[in-house]
């Protein structure tokens, strides 16, 4: 459904490199997520994606129609949805998405199915100006205004960014629904915890995949043994397994720090050590990596 | 216990007919990494603004670093460090002169500024950066280096508001020991995010729910109490019941 092969993108004359040469595929049907922090090249591939950018290399097929030379095609037929809010502020609800409607020759009507689930919810507001939404809500109208016209691929800049645990669920849910309609959905987010919502993710970092498969495989291929440890004194502990000889790395997660030692060892050393050095109520098991686990494991990579 | 650096006493705001803070109650301790959560709308933007003596409150009482949050908002202002989830750092000007610009701002003698800026260069490893313009740092340094710059008068207490927003894993981490290291030199952090293993890193948090607080404690207990494996359990029981649309 889309075909991206060695996109490269550049900017200030190309002393910025925003994509390095990018490639993968999305299925039809796909929810697929680009996984990674501010500056991973994200917003490029999805503006480049949905022609609103051209590239400097490699080219992108949108359900089977080039992003560049059938641009004007590509426009009628996906759905966009950027990070920034971009309604108008001061049409209200219904206008918004009567206007969006109109734009792909279509009424709301005829498609009133595909988003009824989800326009429902801000239905008792729709006398109301787009500008006096609460984020929530202009959220949720800005995906009804991408979907409105019945896209065929429907792309989603960090939909989820600077929203709140509770409302970032219920905004998956709705995703997980749209996809049982059909709609093959590309989204990109910077929270590592929501790439198991996706089929398949690309990991991404300063303009590189670094790796794409599915979050089982993703986590399946970690390499190492990883241990969660916990004590009383988590502060100085991490500060003892940091100086440890055995120490392969350590990073903080949540209530534990995650550890892994060389050469793939077992945690007796480990364990042994940080009794030596008088921490209480220690705990050191063996745990199944997390995406994130897995995200620090591959930028560390040389 | 140690001292009490914010204290508030049915602390509450309101714009009209709604009320966006409604009578909180809480002390925060010196030295302290306090995290203040809550869904979107919950109030959490309102109340931080009337601490740092920005937001007048509409009635209730509040004490930050020992002042009062009615009449002695510029005393506060000197006490506290702020850094907002938006980069405001300026990108123009080089590394060493936002340090300069700031350290300058917040007060700092020449002395203490020449000496304040050689150790965050080198706290922060920028020794080769520092004529560098700081819109071609990554996302990850600029980060770090607004938190040092908004902690280099030595604040009683600093104010971040989702300081890694969008921060790739190992930063956020490297973000956190900062954090603790100035929490280990007595600075109170006052800190707010939607990453809920963050607030597993919180000495103490607390949960707004529309406009009130509804939940306070050690992330040990509040697990506890609300009987979930993660903070994010937790929070995911006390938000959801927000009958409210933020505004």
């Amino acid at each position: 459904m889309v075909a991206v092969s060695n996109i490269v993108k550049t900017y200030n004359k190309g002393s910025v490199k925003a994509v390095n040469g990018v490639s993968f595929d999305v299925k039809q049907g796909e929810l697929f997520g680009l996984i990674g922090p501010d500056g991973a090249g994200k917003t490029s591939l999805f503006r480049i994606l949905t022609t609103l950018l051209l590239p400097d290399g490699g080219n992108a097929l949108v359900d089977g129609l080039d992003v560049v030379k059938d641009y004007k095609t590509v426009r009628g037929t996906v759905g966009y949805m950027p990070e920034r809010f971009s309604l108008y502020q001061d049409l209200t609800v219904e206008e918004n998405l009567n206007f969006f409607a109109t734009l792909f020759n279509t009424t709301v009507e005829a498609n009133y199915d595909l988003v009824k689930d989800i326009y429902a919810q801000i239905e008792p507001f729709k006398n109301r100006r787009a500008a006096k939404l609460s984020g929530g809500m202009k959220q949720k109208l800005a995906l009804s205004c991408a979907l409105i016209h019945k896209p065929t691929v429907l792309f989603l800049d960090e939909p989820t960014t600077g929203v709140d645990a509770v409302s970032r669920k219920e905004f998956w849910e709705m995703l997980k629904r749209l996809k049982q309609q059909g709609i093959t959905i590309l989204v990109s987010t910077p929270y590592m915890d929501e790439a198991t919502q996706c089929d398949r993710i690309a990991l991404m970092q300063s303009g590189n995949i670094l790796s794409i498969d599915t979050p089982e495989n993703i986590v399946k291929s970690y390499q190492q043994k990883l241990y969660a440890a916990k004590a009383d004194d988590m502060y100085a502990l991490a500060n003892d397994i940091k100086v440890f000889e055995q120490t392969a790395s350590v990073f903080p997660f949540g209530e534990f720090l995650h550890v892994t030692v060389k050469d793939n060892s077992d945690a007796t050393a480990l364990k042994s050590y940080l009794q030596q050095h008088g921490h209480n109520n220690i705990t050191v098991e063996q745990i199944t990596p997390t995406v994130e686990d897995c995200f620090i494991a591959l930028m560390n990579k040389p | 216990m140690s001292d009490v650096v914010i204290q508030t006493e049915n602390l509450t705001k309101r714009f009209g007919d709604f009320t966006a803070v409604d009578g909180i109650t809480f002390d925060v301790h010196q030295g302290e990494v306090f995290g203040f959560l809550g869904a979107n709308g919950a109030g959490k933007t309102t109340a931080m603004r009337m601490l740092c003596g920005l937001s007048k409150p509409t009635s209730g009482e509040a004490l930050v670093a020992g002042y009062d949050v009615y009449k002695q908002t510029e005393q506060i202002k000197r006490s506290i460090g702020y850094m907002s989830q938006k980069f405001s750092l300026y990108e123009d000007l080089t590394v060493l002169e936002n340090i300069r610009f700031y350290g300058g701002i917040y007060g700092l003698t020449n002395k203490q500024l020449t000496d304040s800026t050689d150790r965050l260069i080198a706290q922060l490893g920028l020794q080769n950066e520092t004529k560098q313009l700081v819109g071609s740092l990554p996302l990850g340094w600029k980060q770090k280096l607004s938190f040092s710059v908004a902690v280099i008068h030595k604040p009683k207490i600093v104010f971040l508001d989702e300081p890694t927003s969008g921060v790739d894993p190992i930063t956020r981490r490297q973000f956190w020991d900062l954090i603790y290291d100035s929490s280990h030199q007595g600075i109170t952090v006052f800190v707010t995010t939607h990453y809920m293993d963050e607030a597993e890193y919180c000495n103490r948090v607390s949960i707004m729910v529309d406009g009130r607080i509804e939940a306070l404690d050690t992330p040990t207990r509040l697990k506890q109490k609300f009987n979930a494996k993660t903070m994010d359990d937790v929070f995911y029981q006390l938000a959801r019941k927000a009958t409210r649309v933020e505004s």
